[in-house]
């Protein structure tokens, strides 16, 4: 019996909040929450006791020395034993009410929410530059357009693409950055050698990566499930190992620089008299390439979206979700599952290929550094985190991971609370991954928890995310 | 014949600290069916915290044995990684039992880079090195001047390997945790029936995988002399390579798995190119998936309709 099935044979009851909730007397529940912060706090001191207590330092004759840090440690337990107090005391009981409250159909208020929500958004990222611009100025909206805006949308267009591949096709890929990857290099080695302009190389790059996207897809069609996350992940390697290596044609980990930018209808970004500037009259300033590219991928994002719906609603999209939801039914039905399969592949890809493309373009500056697992793990996590499928769903995943953590370089007035040396920019990842873990226990399912299908008897309605399968790959 | 000599002795060393970490995939695969993608976080942990005790040991409490200080030293890393993995297994695997098959995955790839980047923050991001701790070589066979030898530390390696296996497999074959482990493999339903504890036993299983993970790192840390944060992914990845090969849900077949990718990195090093030993061990876990998904040693998995 294969080990993977086992879990859907036999559901365990789920636990935390929904368990039956009996009424304690007052008194009981402060023991019980004494008692609970007490063990927390042990705990916490067993498990920081060695990496928080003693701390690794090389001094000047480069030996590795040991310091203590006492007072961190018996703060941060501390810390955990009243952080659980306080969660027993307040929020749990707090969690017990809302889960006692039976969740009915949702309100008239938050449908017509839900309506307006996706055209409002929309209007919202259009004008997003303008907003930046009016709010801080010319100085300080370079800043937010290029690390907010454009970050984010690359990430919510890697997250709409993968979301083909994983919410759609069900087919788990954890080597999604190999992809972005082969369209980075693509454009930054062709429009170096042979002058392209981005315009060309674009569709160009999305073709390459769509074919790697085949090619590693051929092997793994007949894997499903986690191993074919792990073979995924492996041909990911492989790709950034052999990018790292080859050095005559990537120049290793030292990188591609001098990638040509894109250009206003051949008109450069430049302080040139024939630059963009010079040519509309207007003073120099980077702001107008920065903003030109916003709304390149901003373009390039929507195209995703839109492909994506439509897809869906065509032969090979309905074939992607029938594939996820039974693969052996959709066999059965005489659907070609390894075209299915491979389509997917070469969809998910040409989209990444599509973000490795602009992504080159936008940096002027490529190394394998930028392709590294966790790449594709962030871009797995904002497809799982945001809802499986659910494509309002990735887009705010992105925006909750990658601002979040992009948030924590501008958090500078934590230094005045920590002192100096406090760098709120080295706990970024420390919280994504935290945030994940959080989320992920909170929300198996997504932040949102409900899917419109596209085939539909009678009347279209959204149904619970619980009711779509997720794909044995 | 010499060179080959040699690279069998460094592959078969390399091979024991994978085949160790391996179980540890392997058991909690077998018992829960996820990919449990923190294990290789779990095993640098393991190597800092036996730095940290070594550390400790020679420099503040001046215990100058060498034997006695690496036994404290593993039992030391043993406990505290336990713990750590006991307490992640609680807060991030078990509210997500029963749950759908991908939130676990993405629970621990995110406890993967919480602990890589907890790491980092609390202990720095360079390379952390010690003196060696155990030193000298046997001679085992000279030609031509080119000595085949076995160093002190390998043997180590190897000796505390054997022994650990054979105390694990007394665990697994002979104790009643073994059984009720056993049990939870084949039917966790039907385990609980019968009176099995599962969730304690699915614990116990994270706690002894950390135990076996962190006497991996103990000796990684005493074979190579020096760990960082980064170091938890590839070794994670090539012992899971050893856990698929060997067959997953197979105890010796992840023994086995991690000895044969132990052999195969070190003789692609040796005879190819060093730059590329990832790529074949890669390779490796990509090629058996796609032509022996079962492993070596692993059942093979029948979908029933």
């Amino acid at each position: 019996m294969s080990a993977v099935g086992r879990e859907s044979e036999h559901p365990h009851a789920p636990r935390g909040p929904a368990r039956p909730v009996l009424p304690a007397p007052a008194r009981s529940r402060l023991a019980s929450a004494v008692r609970d912060s007490a063990v927390t706090a042990a705990l916490a001191f067993g498990l920081f006791l060695p990496l928080i207590g003693f701390e690794t330092v090389t001094n000047i004759r480069n030996e590795v020395t040991l310091q203590t840090r006492w007072p961190l440690l018996f703060a941060i337990t501390a810390a955990m034993g009243f952080g659980r107090m306080f969660y027993t005391l307040t929020l749990e009981p707090a969690i017990r009410r809302r889960a006692l409250r039976a969740a009915g159909a949702p309100s008239a208020w938050r449908a017509r929410a839900g309506r307006l929500f996706v055209p409002s958004a929309i209007a919202f990222i259009i004008l997003y530059p303008a907003v930046v611009l009016l709010l801080t100025g010319a100085s300080g909206a370079l800043k937010w357009i290029d690390n907010f805006g454009i970050q984010i949308l690359i990430y919510v267009m890697l997250g709409w693409g993968l979301n083909i591949v994983v919410g759609l096709a069900g087919l788990l890929d954890l080597g999604y950055v190999a992809f972005y990857a082969v369209g980075a290099y693509s454009y930054a080695l062709l429009a170096k050698t042979f002058g392209l302009a981005f315009w060309i190389l674009l569709p160009l790059a999305g073709i390459l990566a769509s074919f790697w996207g085949i090619l590693l897809g051929f092997p793994v069609l007949r894997l499903r499930g986690d191993y074919l996350a792990i073979v995924t992940l492996a041909f990911g390697e492989i790709i950034r190992i052999v990018i790292v290596n080859w050095v005559d044609l990537t120049n290793g980990y030292a990188g591609i620089g001098g990638i040509p930018r894109p250009t206003f209808f051949g008109i450069p970004f430049s302080a040139d008299d024939d630059g963009f500037a010079a040519v509309f009259g207007l003073e120099f300033s980077p702001l107008h390439r920065t903003i030109f590219l916003y709304y390149i991928i901003l373009a390039l994002a929507l195209l995703t979206a839109y492909v994506t719906v439509r897809l869906r609603r065509l032969p090979v999209g309905r074939a992607w979700e029938a594939l996820r939801e039974d693969e052996i039914a959709c066999r059965s039905l005489g659907i070609n599952t390894t075209n299915t399969k491979l389509t997917a592949f070469a969809m998910g890809a040409m989209f990444a290929g599509f973000a490795g493309s602009f992504f080159a373009a936008r940096q002027g500056f490529i190394s394998p550094e930028s392709f590294t697992f966790i790449e594709s793990a962030t871009i797995l996590s904002i497809v799982v985190l945001g809802g499986m499928g659910s494509q309002i769903g990735v887009a705010i995943a992105a925006v909750v991971m990658i601002g979040g953590t992009e948030i924590m370089r501008e958090l500078d007035f934590l230094k005045d609370v920590f002192g100096q040396t406090f760098d709120p920019t080295q706990y970024r990842m420390l919280l994504f991954g935290f945030a994940m873990v959080v989320i992920m226990v909170v929300r198996p399912r997504g932040l949102i928890s409900t899917r419109e299908p596209s085939v539909f008897l009678h009347e279209r309605k959204t149904i619970s995310a619980e009711l779509v399968k997720e794909g044995r790959g | 014949m010499e060179v080959f000599l040699q690279q069998l002795i460094n592959g078969v060393t390399l091979g024991s600290i994978y085949g160790l970490i391996a179980i540890g995939y392997t058991m909690v695969f077998g018992i829960i069916g996820m990919v449990n993608f923190a294990h290789g976080d779990v095993f640098m942990v393991s190597a800092f915290v036996a730095l940290i005790a070594f550390l400790l040991l020679t420099a503040w409490a001046g215990i100058s044995s060498i034997p006695v200080a690496l036994l404290i030293v593993l039992a030391v890393a043993m406990f505290f990684t336990s713990l750590v993995n006991w307490v992640i297994e609680r807060v991030a695997y078990r509210p997500l039992r029963g749950s759908f098959r991908l939130a676990p995955l993405i629970s621990a790839i995110g406890m993967s880079i919480f602990l890589s980047n907890f790491v980092q923050v609390t202990q720095g991001p360079r390379n952390k090195s010690i003196p060696p701790m155990v030193q000298g070589e046997i001679v085992l066979y000279r030609h031509n001047h080119y000595p085949v030898t076995l160093s002190y530390k390998q043997l180590v390696i190897w000796v505390v390997t054997a022994a650990l296996l054979a105390c694990f497999w007394y665990l697994v074959a002979k104790t009643k945790l073994g059984r009720a482990q056993r049990a939870c493999e084949q039917d966790q339903k039907m385990a609980a029936l019968v009176g099995v504890d599962v969730d304690r036993t699915i614990s116990m299983t994270f706690v002894i995988a950390a135990a076996l993970a962190a006497v991996a790192g103990t000796m990684y840390l005493m074979y190579y002399g020096v760990v960082s944060f980064s170091d938890g992914f590839v070794p994670g990845v090539k012992a899971f390579t050893a856990a698929v090969l060997g067959g997953i849900g197979s105890l010796p077949g992840a023994v086995v798995g991690g000895l044969l990718i132990g052999l195969i990195e070190t003789f692609w090093s040796a005879y190819f190119s060093i730059d590329y030993k990832d790529v074949a061990a890669f390779s490796v876990l990509a090629i058996t998936l796609i032509f022996l998904p079962q492993g070596l040693f692993g059942r093979p998995d029948v979908e029933k309709v």
